[in-house]
């Protein structure tokens, strides 16, 4: 049957930041441009310093024993009852929508479910629970955006990025052609099935270039790292960023409004 | 590429299906692979379109309810069916598996003492290779389905489970049909489907038994529900005196009502259609006093690994399929491999779901992998089965990957390799133990020069990743005033 709906909460004082292995590795100026968008919205952003990884990576590979033992360690992070935010879209839907059938039958099942229920993907959080206004402080750019299939298809907010991007009145946002279709990132399938998931990622990347856009974004670390990696190597020009911290780049230099 | 007869004999396979080599000679065929862009990229419209004004998230609801529902009552349903078949003269033959079934429609032609088939299309028939097991007895088989009829003229087998032809574009088929058949050489559709029309027109006339699929049959009334488009299905299930209907078990609904949903699901999802052009509803052989139709018509109930499908709650999801074909269309893997890669009969998504069951995933290793899980099947899937969700428990299965749930699927653990469980076992050490994982990361960060710049199939397509310069967990601890431990 369709999913069940969450309710967003009302804007809340303080959020638990889930950064993500990707993000605390490769993008954390993703995840400190969220803190500071948090930030501005009057949000108290609480970022636990023993989490790690949702489990993902193990989860997807079929070692469900392993995803079990990294997820749970997540599991106590987050005490209180504020939202858990991620800035990435999969991580995001790992803890959402597969922690409950990951724990399903043990003793951390009721656990998992009241976490799950409180994650939501950053972006999302900020159009739908703190609707954010951004005035934009940029020059103008054309930019185009790649949604990853974790936001589109299983957090279903595939709306958010561009409801952000709309609210920046120098940037003309254009669209890729085939925008709903697979980055072919998917984690160990870039390297199981390299060649497949290279053709997908090439023919995604000349899909971006052919925008005529001066720049890329992506709001989940995987897709970006895949399409950046393939841009810079065929020297296209083309260079792609966190959607998170273009939008901080855009609106900082004026604080409130 | 193209792929053989001789290449995919599935039954009493010895060895795995060489799945990776099919699919570098498909991603360098770029004929191919344009195809396939253009054939996928015009039935996702036209899917969409003709959903655009149905509330489609209801509709596929009621979709899947009614195969569930169908599917609790199975064995009921097909007892229900044979009883009611058979009141109306059909008759009704079961096969455990393929060879069984080939057995049987054997006999039934050698009863009929026929010399020549004419069949329409069904999937069914190639999961068991009914064609070769007829040709090597004797018989003259004739696949009428334009498409299939392309195909048998190739020595290939589908490419797609509605499109079997799908791979070739009119160049190619202009060519094949006039090295085979001697027609001119002519680019144009309506030309050569014209011609292709007037040569089975006459094998119709001449038949002795005529082989079709099933779509649906319904148990309350003992009818079989057969969609197609070309008029070739009713031809072959009218005008020679033997109609054999053959079809998987999972195919039976309760009753007629359950028919109209499942059909507007049905054709919109597969070819973008509100209707098909023919819809054949065939529930008996000709009576006493009625001019056409069959004397005979015999259903052949197949089961072939179904039943071992059906003993799991999870997995027995894969037998709600109504064989649309859309995981297919809207797959980026499908799109850019083609369906002969997979080197089975089914093909895409659903394919990689089903096939591993009635394989073994031994057989089939690369199948559950080879995905990265977009979830563009599972959305469009008109009977909602979760494909993403299945593909994990498979790729689970077969690494035998988790201890609360036991592997059900045969050749589970086939995958389980000591180097990469030492990999996942180190993995998560470091990540259940935050300090651990805190001060590798920060090592990771600070020795980043020497990060590899090669990474294997990653960096043939790309640049390596970059470490960034600090982690997050350092700029956080820095921006908290913190002491990091």
């Amino acid at each position: 049957m369709s999913q069940p709906v969450l309710l967003y909460p009302s804007k809340p004082d303080k959020v638990y930041l889930f950064g993500t292995c990707l993000v605390d590795l490769f993008y954390p100026e993703a995840g400190l441009a969220g803190v500071d968008l948090l930030e501005r919205e009057g949000i108290e952003v609480i970022y636990p310093q023993d989490q790690t990884c949702c489990g993902q990576p193990a989860y997807t590979s079929g070692r469900n024993d392993e995803a079990r033992a990294v997820a749970q360690a997540q599991l106590n992070l987050f005490p209180g009852d504020w939202p858990v935010v991620v800035p990435s879209g999969s991580c995001a839907g790992m803890m959402r929508h597969h922690y409950p059938k990951l724990f399903e039958g043990t003793e951390d099942a009721e656990k998992a479910r009241k976490l799950a229920a409180r994650v939501w993907d950053l972006a999302d959080f900020l159009v739908n629970v703190c609707q954010i206004k951004l005035t934009d402080t940029g020059e103008p750019v054309t930019i185009a955006l790649h949604t990853s299939c974790s936001s589109r298809r299983e957090m279903r907010v595939a709306d958010s990025g561009p409801a952000l991007l709309r609210q920046l009145n120098n940037v003309t946002l254009v669209e890729p052609a085939k925008v709903t279709e697979c980055c072919g990132f998917g984690g160990s399938f870039a390297v199981r099935h390299a060649d497949i998931s290279g053709a997908m990622a090439n023919d995604k990347v000349a899909a971006l270039a052919q925008t005529g856009c001066d720049r890329f974004l992506s709001t989940d670390c995987g897709c970006l790292m895949n399409l950046t990696g393939v841009a810079e190597k065929q020297k296209t020009g083309l260079s792609g960023e966190h959607l998170l911290s273009f939008l901080w780049q855009r609106s900082q230099s004026n604080r409130e409004v | 590429m193209s792929q053989t007869r001789e290449d995919t004999s599935q039954q009493g396979h010895n060895s795995a299906i060489n799945f990776q080599p099919q699919v570098t000679s498909a991603l360098a065929n770029s004929q191919l692979r344009g195809n396939f862009d253009k054939a996928m990229t015009g039935l996702m419209h036209k899917r969409s379109s003709a959903f655009a004004d149905w509330d489609l998230d209801a509709l596929r609801d009621l979709g899947q309810a009614i195969r569930q529902r169908a599917l609790r009552q199975l064995p009921d349903l097909l007892e229900q069916l044979e009883r009611q078949c058979q009141a109306n003269g059909i008759q009704v033959h079961w096969a455990r598996d393929g060879d069984e079934a080939c057995r049987v429609i054997t006999e039934i032609c050698q009863q009929r003492q026929a010399k020549t088939v004419i069949k329409g299309k069904s999937m069914v028939t190639e999961e068991m290779e009914l064609n070769t097991h007829l040709e090597q007895r004797g018989y003259s088989v004739l696949e009428s389905d334009l498409g299939e009829y392309i195909v048998q003229m190739a020595k290939e087998t589908p490419s797609h489970i509605i499109m079997p032809a799908i791979h070739k574009n009119t160049a190619e088929i202009a060519d094949l049909m006039h090295t085979m058949t001697g027609v001119e050489r002519r680019e144009d559709a309506h030309y050569l489907t014209d011609q292709a029309r007037q040569q089975l027109r006459e094998k119709f006339m001449q038949a002795d038994v005529g082989i079709s699929g099933v779509n649906f049959a319904v148990a309350d009334s003992g009818t079989l529900c057969l969609v197609e488009n070309e008029g070739n299905g009713r031809l072959t299930t009218t005008t020679p005196p033997c109609h054999i209907a053959v079809t998987g078990i999972e195919k039976v609904v309760p009753s007629l009502t359950d028919i109209a949903p499942l059909l507007s699901l049905l054709t919109r999802s597969a070819t973008g259609q509100s209707i098909t052009t023919y819809v054949n509803m065939i529930s008996r052989p000709r009576q006493p006093g009625e001019q056409d139709g069959p004397e005979a018509v015999h259903l052949v109930l197949v089961d072939n690994g179904r039943s071992d499908i059906y003993q799991d709650d999870e997995l027995a999801q894969t037998l709600q399929c109504i064989r649309c074909g859309a995981c297919m269309n809207h797959c980026p893997v499908y799109t850019r491999i083609g369906g002969h890669a997979y080197g089975t009969t089914y093909p895409g998504p659903i394919g990689q779901v089903l096939m591993p069951q009635l394989l073994g995933l031994e057989q089939t290793p690369d199948f559950a992998s080879a995905s990265s899980l977009c979830g563009s099947c599972g959305e469009v899937c008109p009977v909602r089965i979760p494909l993403p969700s299945l593909l994990l428990r498979l790729r689970r299965e077969a690494v035998d990957g988790d201890k609360t749930r036991p592997s059900t699927v045969p050749g589970h653990g086939s995958k389980r390799s000591g180097l990469e469980s030492l990999i996942w076992r180190f993995w998560r050490i470091v990540h259940r133990h935050p300090l651990l994982y805190r001060q590798s990361t920060r090592l990771a960060s600070q020795l980043r020069a020497l990060s590899p710049k090669r990474l294997g199939g990653w960096t043939r397509y790309r640049s390596a990743p970059k470490l960034a310069k600090t982690t997050l967990h350092s700029a956080m601890n820095a921006r908290s005033g913190r002491q990091q431990p």
